[in-house]
């Protein structure tokens, strides 16, 4: 049967085009009609391709289309082909449904803007790019993808380019994703010359017999890849240009550096994971990576005043979260939390824009304040988001962030220790996601009486995206509840196709049967992190509610401690010192020495030699007939007297 | 077998002196008599060597046709007392002079060295009594040479064509430069 | 026939060198293009020449091929004379001298 998967990417790639093509020539109601009906059609082909695909047996969930032969080259022969299973289709789903709802709200978010084509058409490419990234059957497009939604995210986080801050943070996220994109690169490299075929299918199939189970080959190629990991999902150590790409418009934000781009990360792993099961030490790193960023986000998160700061590092957070279950083997969790994550951060995002809208374009929290009132539709919505991804009971991220507490406890990876920083981090994140709630939307405003008078709440085109996504917050956990809590946890059997083939090498068999534990165990450990998530959202409530007095005391008596904080650990300032200072310093030495004064000089000084030499001989040529006449006779007398005395 | 040498001599002498004048007139129209003069030598000197045709020819074409067409040129651009002012050249007349006098001894001295010391004898040479005549040369011209014979006629043709495009008064010939 | 050949090689030979000093001496354009027919006719003679030696008459089939070059030589050789003359209004060879700069 014809499936036509294509088509998915083909509909953002034609509005692209158009709005592209077209830029500045179309009105505005034309281009957003194109750009949202691009990604909506493609959304909605994607759900019809996700009934499709249910309506098939498990073991036949995967469609392999190719399209054609992309780079055929002796034994090297890459095809443009498109994958769809379980893994691909939510991730499809996820994509477009939240650019969908994404590109609706831009409509009202970007309306006054002077970039608004320019706008849709990057956000048109970027669609394309990750649909490209999701449904690739091998690694060479996944790449071509990756670094497609790479190029858009630079282009928009450097949207308004005018500012310097903004153009400096689009360069920054492109050169520290280029580092892990050579790691990735580096990674390809290797799987290639060991399996000799970048196919997904005929990589997972044959290396377990080309690689041995934790040998220093496999642990490579997947520590590299990994690398590349962790510059697309801003993870240490190159997180920091996640933070800083908060300086483009708010729903991108929302859409790249939230839903979709930064958890391309985490579906590439759970694509390999055949080749991670087979690296031990690799899955070790990414645990620990994955909760020493979640962790580290977490605690700058506390400190920073600027609404959309707080997001960005409770993105990383999260991340770190979903890196935190691969690494464990729990590749299905990690893929769920990247569901809910991006429905409920996606919210949070546009919330905050909803706010920052209303605030004429301020974002720093301790001017805003008892917006609740003005902005009723955004604080409802912005609450539910809140919740879920405080892991309140009944939402969305409560099962996703339960699931991957207790795989971090439970499996064969897992450890007592994930468990208490991820318990810890989750506290932490109720507390700034509380903190974040009660300074704007509570209290006294605290902003000045012009600002007052503009508040308004955002237009329709803005909020129906929001109840959406506050609905999809909630809902969303509900296809994974987990056995303990009398669920069938069909969101991980839904997967399981895809997470087979690395569930069941010899390496791995043991680890599914986590069931050493008992359920009363995992009730415990479930009801002590919600404990602790509560009591951080009373200490918030406390803290920034009932007495705030005490918030600021606590402030100046650990002054050290909240500036390193809001400093964000001064990561920067390192980086800068250690990596960038030397770079340039030598760079400055290649210029002024070595390339102005040796190899200009050398240049310059032969030019000038061969020119004097030309001077010199130009005076033969007299342009005389006589005399190259004579020089003839000359030369034929010399050369007769060569013969006669030979 | 005397006459032979007498003649031959005074033949040469005419051919050399009408050479060297011819090179050293400032006036063309004299030069070409000089150059006249020294062909008809030649032609002599062929006819000794039993070339009865070719010498012929080289008075019709060569004496009575192109030095006509040299003449009928210097007529033509009026040329006859033009002096050119002195430039001293880089290269004085005695190098000149001097390069072409090493030449004409080198070649004296590879002439003695190659072809007389060789396998060919220096007796005299007994030929057919119509060596060189009309009909010998014309057979040879018109069998074993025909295709060669028949290409002079193109080469010919274009010199004429090439010649008549030249030397057509052009149209618009305003400052440009040669 | 009792001069031998190599007297009149050595005639051809002197022609010969005359006018290649005629060329490189001489400024007439005119000159230099009649020195040039003299070198010709230098070669002809000695191919005469060696044509009586061998027995063989084909020297003069070459001969007359050679006066046929002479002959279109001069036509387009005076042509190029005649339209440099309108040009530059001249024919002295040393003020051709374009290809200096």
């Amino acid at each position: 049967m014809e499936y036509s998967l294509y088509l998915i990417p083909l509909f953002p790639l034609v509005g692209f085009l158009i709005n592209g093509l077209f830029i500045g020539k179309l009105n505005k109601k034309f281009v957003s009609f194109i750009a949202c009906g691009a990604v909506g059609l493609s959304f909605f082909y994607s759900a019809h391709l996700f009934f499709e695909l249910l309506s098939l047996p498990a073991e036949a969930r995967a469609i392999e289309e190719i399209l054609f032969v992309w780079i055929p080259s002796g034994q090297f022969n890459v095809n443009i082909g498109f994958l769809l299973d379980p893994l691909s289709i939510i991730m499809v789903m996820v994509v477009t449904g939240v650019s969908f709802l994404i590109h609706i709200y831009s409509i009202g978010y970007m309306h006054d803007d002077p970039g608004f084509s320019r706008y849709f058409t990057y956000l048109n490419l970027f669609v394309f790019s990750m649909l490209i990234l999701v449904l690739a059957n091998n690694y060479l497009l996944m790449f071509v993808g990756w670094e497609g939604v790479g190029l858009c995210s630079y282009l928009l986080i450097g949207f308004w380019f005018e500012k310097k801050s903004a153009s400096d943070a689009g360069k920054k996220a492109f050169i520290v994703n280029r580092i892990g994109d050579f790691g990735f690169l580096l990674g390809l490299f290797i799987i290639f010359w060991q399996v000799g075929s970048l196919d997904f299918a005929t990589v997972f199939e044959k290396a377990p017999a080309m690689f041995a189970v934790g040998g220093t080959l496999i642990t490579a190629a997947t520590l590299l890849l990994f690398l590349g990991a962790t510059g697309k999902s801003a993870q240490i150590p190159l997180f920091v240009w996640l933070p800083d790409a908060m300086e483009g418009p708010t729903p991108v934000s929302a859409l790249i550096h939230a839903a979709t781009m930064v958890t391309a990360g985490v579906y590439m792993i759970a694509r390999s994971n055949v080749l991670y099961m087979m690296a031990p030490t690799t899955l070790a790193v990414v645990a620990i990576v994955g909760m020493a960023t979640a962790f580290f986000a977490g605690t700058i998160a506390l400190a920073q005043n600027d609404i959309k700061r707080v997001l960005a590092y409770s993105t990383v957070s999260q991340l770190g979260y979903m890196f935190v279950a691969c690494g464990v083997a729990a590749f299905g969790a990690g893929i769920f939390h990247l569901m809910t994550h991006s429905f409920f951060k996606a919210l949070l995002f546009l919330g905050s824009g909803s706010v920052i809208h209303a605030m004429a374009g301020q974002q720093d929290m301790r001017y805003m304040g008892g917006l609740k009132k003005h902005l009723p539709a955004t604080y409802w919505t912005f609450m539910v988001g809140t919740l879920a991804i405080a892991g309140i009971p009944l939402f969305s991220g409560f099962f996703s962030k339960d699931e991957i507490l207790w795989k971090a406890f439970s499996s064969q990876y897992g450890s007592t220790w994930l468990w208490v920083f991820g318990v810890a981090a989750a506290a932490m994140t109720a507390f700034y996601m509380f903190r974040l709630v009660y300074l704007t939307f509570y209290g006294e405003g605290r902003m000045d009486s012009h600002a007052k008078e503009h508040l308004h709440e955002s237009p329709k085109v803005m909020t129906i995206p929001l109840m959406l996504l506050a609905v999809l917050s909630i809902v969303g956990g509900y296809v994974g509840i987990p056995h303990v809590l009398g669920g069938i946890n069909y969101f991980e059997n839904f997967l399981e196709p895809v997470l087979h083939a690395g569930q069941n090498l010899p390496v791995a068999t043991h680890v599914l049967t986590s069931g050493s534990y008992s359920t009363g165990t995992e009730l415990l450990l479930m009801a002590s992190s919600v404990i602790l998530v509560l009591l951080s959202i009373i200490l918030a409530w406390y803290l920034y509610r009932k007495n705030t007095d005490l918030s600021g005391k606590l402030r100046t008596s650990m002054s050290g401690l909240h500036k390193l904080l809001l400093g964000k650990y001064f990561v920067d300032e390192l980086y800068g010192a250690v990596i960038i200072r030397p770079i340039v310093n030598g760079s400055l030495f290649l210029w002024k020495i070595v390339d102005v004064f040796l190899i200009d000089g050398l240049i310059n000084g032969l030019a000038v030699v061969i020119g004097d030499i030309s001077t010199g001989l130009r005076t033969v040529q007299t342009g005389r007939l006589r005399t190259y006449a004579t020089i003839f006779l000359a030369g034929v007398v010399v050369l007769l007297l060569f013969v006669l005395l030979r | 077998m005397l006459l032979d040498t007498v003649i031959f001599y005074i033949c040469a002498i005419f051919a050399v002196g009408g050479a060297v004048m011819m090179i050293l007139q400032r006036n063309p129209v004299a030069s070409v008599m000089f150059m006249i003069v020294s062909l008809i030598a030649q032609a002599v000197l062929y006819v000794q060597l039993s070339a009865l045709f070719v010498g012929a020819l080289l008075i019709i074409v060569y004496a009575g046709a192109i030095l006509v067409l040299f003449l009928f040129v210097i007529m033509l651009l009026n040329l006859r007392g033009e002096r050119f002012e002195e430039e001293r050249p880089k290269l004085g007349l005695t190098t000149k002079y001097g390069l072409a006098i090493i030449f004409f001894f080198e070649i004296v001295i590879i002439i003695k060295q190659t072809v007389f010391t060789g396998s060919i004898s220096q007796s005299p040479i007994t030929v057919a009594s119509d060596f060189g005549n009309v009909k010998p040369v014309a057979e040879l011209l018109f069998t074993k040479y025909l295709f060669p014979f028949e290409l002079t006629s193109i080469l010919l043709l274009v010199a004429i064509v090439g010649a008549v495009l030249m030397a057509k008064k052009e149209n618009n010939d305003k400052g440009e430069q040669i | 026939m009792i001069v031998p050949i190599e007297h009149y090689l050595i005639l051809s030979a002197l022609l010969f060198a005359i006018g290649a000093g005629g060329v490189i001496i001489s400024r007439n354009l005119i000159i230099i293009f009649m020195s040039i027919e003299l070198m010709l006719n230098a070669a002809n003679l000695s191919i005469i020449a060696f044509s009586l030696m061998h027995n063989l008459m084909d020297g003069h089939v070459l001969v007359f091929i050679v006066m046929t070059v002479a002959a279109a030589e001069a036509a387009v050789g005076l042509a190029i004379i005649i339209m440099v003359y309108r040009k530059r209004d001249t024919i002295n060879a040393d003020k051709f001298n374009l290809m200096k700069r």
